[in-house]
């Protein structure tokens, strides 16, 4: 039920003689976010956390770490696992019970760009391979919806890792591990962003507001790192892109890319 | 004996105790022995032997008479289901809908209003046990085209249409555009100018976010006449 | 689940493990209106806890066979985050979880005025962002303020606190640590302006003595909780005013028309000076002189004329006199 939100025709015809003459209703250029405000260190129970406003959208980033068994086919690598809840808190348009689509997108979409970007090296979150390896579980929590979670997702998952402490360990005599009190950083390679443009009639937009995402055909959401690689990408939605066009939106996301990542760096230093 | 215990427009909470001994209480004001507590947050106000307190928050309950902007969120056969911003979805059948006869196996709902238009509606009864009733064919009534729809608090309605309607008429005389409020805190704008639906827009947020104020009307007249020298000019 | 009680919990001086004493509460602060899409919403932190409240309703119950013909449904949602916690917690809704729900769905049944909206549902949901011992009181402190934004009709607030045992003592709002090795927790909801207890539970071992004593702690406890509650709704409606205020003094100033005693005395804190001078502008008065045959005859006359404009504004008059008469 995640989507049974009904635009109204007047709202939507507004939208969209709005863009054809280059404005939006919130007075917004088309490359531009809302504005961006990212608060770490809220949870102290979590080994990071980080709550991300874009807008009136607003969540909250929260990682666990667990020691447990590595993959089989990866036996000397750490874990990471994400997961998104879209909770009906977050709009009158959500209901309880078990992650929707939409929620399991986000969290895959996320997973990617921080993955993919080996922002963290998961060599050194082994400690015995095959054996025990740490398992950090980045969990999202939307906490306001008011249109693209995804580059709030993955701002918040940025912060929220730049910040993670771990706990040290040590490896006793029958490959127990035990674990202690002293912890340390979470090493960060790379910091990925995630620029998402959503196709609105025939014109594109950064960071859509829930009314903009609700008219529109489809988006682009691109990760890239610091060094402008391109990370990650997932087209969404039914609507469709000409080649020339979605190279030209991918590099206009990754100027705008630089401002999330100068946000995103001034937060966590 | 009667001893009203709050000041008039002090702001209070549910559970305030407001007054004792023999008052006539309305909207969110309940009696317990003696006394008179709020069952609101809101402005307390006191009109001799008259207490209630005025809700600045909450959702809009429907009364017969009152004119409310819906939207279709759901056509039927011979009926369609409207959003009208309350606790309950409202009912418009087909022979409320327009001036001629529905006919369910000739006139295709879908083709008078469909889902997602934007309709300004009568509520033509309404008792808590059945859904609010609607019509849209009377004068006036029916389908709005382009403008702009916003919403506030419906019970700050009152303050945007003012005395008499000061309010709306000098809004929209300063900014040049239509206007229709709805009772249920929809309203809908619309101007030649993008830039005259957005101040009309401005001022009435405005109106809205400072309503439990005095002195709004000048204030607002004062940002209007700031922004729009040149409107002034054209009067 | 109390613990055995045997671990120290209070030193010789009379301390807690946090440095209180044994009837304070833990620094609370509440936020409201935090949340944009709900229609009420608030944030407290009560010690390490933080929890947010969201209000939404009252609206459609869905599926409809739940709702009740004669009062709205109240349904609360008690949800921890899964890394609120030191181990963290399976995203899947807990049994704990479920009855919490219930139980606090209950208590705020017991203060809202459902009877005013029959067959719809408020929908009150708490999100745990971090635990710390107490969360259900916190989270229906949270939820008890944030109804009161959504401008739900209430008998009062609801102010909840947890009391325990800790080394055989009674002591105020436990903390996590007390509460999972001290010897009882009971978490109480009461409303200081009704004198009622809307929530009450208790697991460990009280002697009859104790429990007394426990409840008058708890009660006391709630007594200052609900002062907390109460500033912060006010401070969040005042603000606007304040401002405002503010913001007349030069405009009148400039324009002129007002006696000067007006300026001076409009005073930029105290919100309740200000609205007298001004009372003009109140609809109120209006009230007095109802001119019902002007009002009625309007819109006759111009809906006779052109179209769609006439037709918006007759009945708003109408309207608005009909509000203010009430």
């Amino acid at each position: 039920m995640a989507d049974n939100y009904v635009i109204s025709e007047i709202e939507k015809d507004y939208i969209l003689a709005l863009l054809d003459q280059k404005k939006r209703t919130d007075g917004r250029e088309f490359n531009q976010h809302r504005e961006i405000k990212i608060e770490t260190d809220l949870v102290q129970k979590a080994e990071g956390s980080a709550i991300v406003s874009i807008g009136n959208s607003k969540i909250i980033v929260g990682i666990k770490a667990t020691l447990g068994s590595p993959f089989p086919d990866t036996p000397d690598s750490g874990v990471i696992t994400t997961s998104a809840e879209l909770s009906p808190m977050a709009s009158p348009f959500f209901e309880s019970g078990p992650p929707s689509e939409a929620a399991i997108e986000l969290a895959r979409v996320t997973d990617r760009a921080i993955r993919e970007s080996h922002c963290i090296d998961l060599s050194k979150l082994c400690i015995i391979p095959r054996k025990s390896v740490w398992i950090l579980f980045i969990d999202f929590y939307i906490l306001n919806h008011d249109g693209n979670l995804f580059d709030a997702a993955t701002l918040g998952a940025m912060a929220a890792l730049s910040k993670t402490k771990i706990p040290k360990v040590k490896i006793l005599e029958d490959e127990e591990v035990e674990i202690l009190e002293e912890t340390e950083s979470l090493k960060i390679n790379h910091y990925p962003v995630s620029v998402t443009t959503y196709k609105i009639g025939k014109n594109n937009v950064v960071d859509a507001n829930l009314k903009e995402e609700r008219v529109s055909d489809a988006r682009i959401t691109v990760g890239f790192d610091e060094e402008d690689h391109i990370v990650s990408l997932q087209k969404g939605n039914y609507g469709v892109y000409k080649p020339d066009e979605v190279l030209q939106i991918i590099k206009e996301s990754l100027n705008v890319s630089k401002n999330l990542r100068k946000e995103l760096m001034k937060a966590i230093s | 004996m009667s001893e009203i215990k709050v000041e008039n427009h002090e702001i209070v909470i549910p559970g305030d105790l407001l007054a004792e001994g023999e008052f006539r209480c309305g909207d969110g004001v309940v009696k317990r022995g003696n006394s008179y507590y709020s069952t609101l947050i809101g402005l307390f106000q006191d009109k001799g032997d008259f207490i209630q307190v005025k809700s600045l928050k909450g959702k809009y309950f429907p009364r017969p008479g009152d004119l409310a902007i819906g939207k279709i969120i759901e056509v039927g056969l011979t009926s369609w289901i409207v959003d009208i911003g309350s606790p309950y979805f409202a009912i418009l059948s087909g022979n409320n809908a327009t001036e001629k006869r529905f006919d369910p196996v000739k006139d295709d709902a879908r083709k008078i209003f469909d889902i997602g238009d934007i309709i300004l509606t009568k509520i033509i009864s309404f008792d808590r046990t059945k859904d609010p009733t609607i019509i849209t064919n009377e004068r006036g009534l029916g389908k709005l085209r382009g403008g702009r729809i916003i919403e506030i608090e419906a019970a700050h309605i009152p303050r945007v249409i003012g005395k008499k309607g000061t309010m709306i008429n000098m809004v929209k005389r300063l900014t040049r555009t239509q206007i229709i409020t709805g009772q249920n805190g929809r309203i809908w704008v619309q101007g030649k100018k993008i830039d005259d639906e957005l101040k009309a827009i401005e001022s009435i947020k405005k109106i809205e976010l400072e309503a439990h104020t005095q002195g709004l009307t000048d204030r607002i007249r004062a940002m209007l006449s700031d922004n729009q020298q040149t409107t002034l000019g054209d009067e | 689940m109390a613990g055995d009680g045997t671990t120290q919990l209070i030193d010789e001086k009379g301390k807690r493990l946090d440095g209180r004493k044994l009837d304070e509460l833990r620094p609370i602060e509440i936020k409201i209106g935090v949340l944009k899409n709900a229609d009420g919403s608030a944030e407290i932190r009560m010690g390490k806890n933080i929890i947010l409240a969201a209000v939404y309703g009252p609206r459609e119950l869905h599926p409809k066979h739940r709702a009740l013909p004669n009062r709205a449904l109240i349904q609360c949602f008690y949800r921890m985050s899964t890394f609120s916690v030191n181990d963290r917690k399976s995203p899947a809704p807990s049994r704990r979880e479920k009855e919490i729900s219930m139980i606090l769905s209950n208590a705020l049944t017991s203060v809202i005025l459902t009877e005013k909206y029959p067959r719809t549902t408020i929908d009150v949901y708490l999100q745990v962002l971090q635990a710390d011992g107490g969360t259900r009181c916190a989270g229906l402190t949270a939820a008890s303020v944030a109804l009161a934004d959504a401008g739900i009709p209430m008998k009062g607030l609801i102010s909840s606190v947890a009391v325990g045992l800790a080394n055989d003592k009674v002591v105020l709002d436990l903390f996590d640590i007390e509460d999972q090795k001290g010897s009882g927790d009971l978490p109480l909801g009461y409303s200081p302006i009704l004198d009622e207890v809307s929530l009450i539970q208790l697991d460990g071992v009280f002697t009859l003595e104790q429990f007394e004593e426990a409840l008058h702690l708890g009660i006391k406890g709630a007594k200052e909780i609900y002062e907390i509650q109460k500033l912060a709704l006010k401070e969040k409606y005042s603000a606007i005013r304040n401002e405002v205020a503010d913001e007349i003094k030069p405009s009148k100033k400039e324009v002129k028309e007002v006696p000067k005693e007006e300026v001076k005395e409009a005073p930029k804190k105290e919100v309740k000076e200000v609205p007298k001078e001004e009372v003009k502008e109140a609809p109120k008065k209006e009230v007095k002189e109802p001119p019902k045959e002007e009002v009625k005859e309007a819109p006759k006359k111009e809906v006779k004329e052109p179209p769609k404009e006439e037709v918006k504004e007759a009945p708003k008059v109408k309207e608005k006199e009909e509000k203010e008469d009430e």
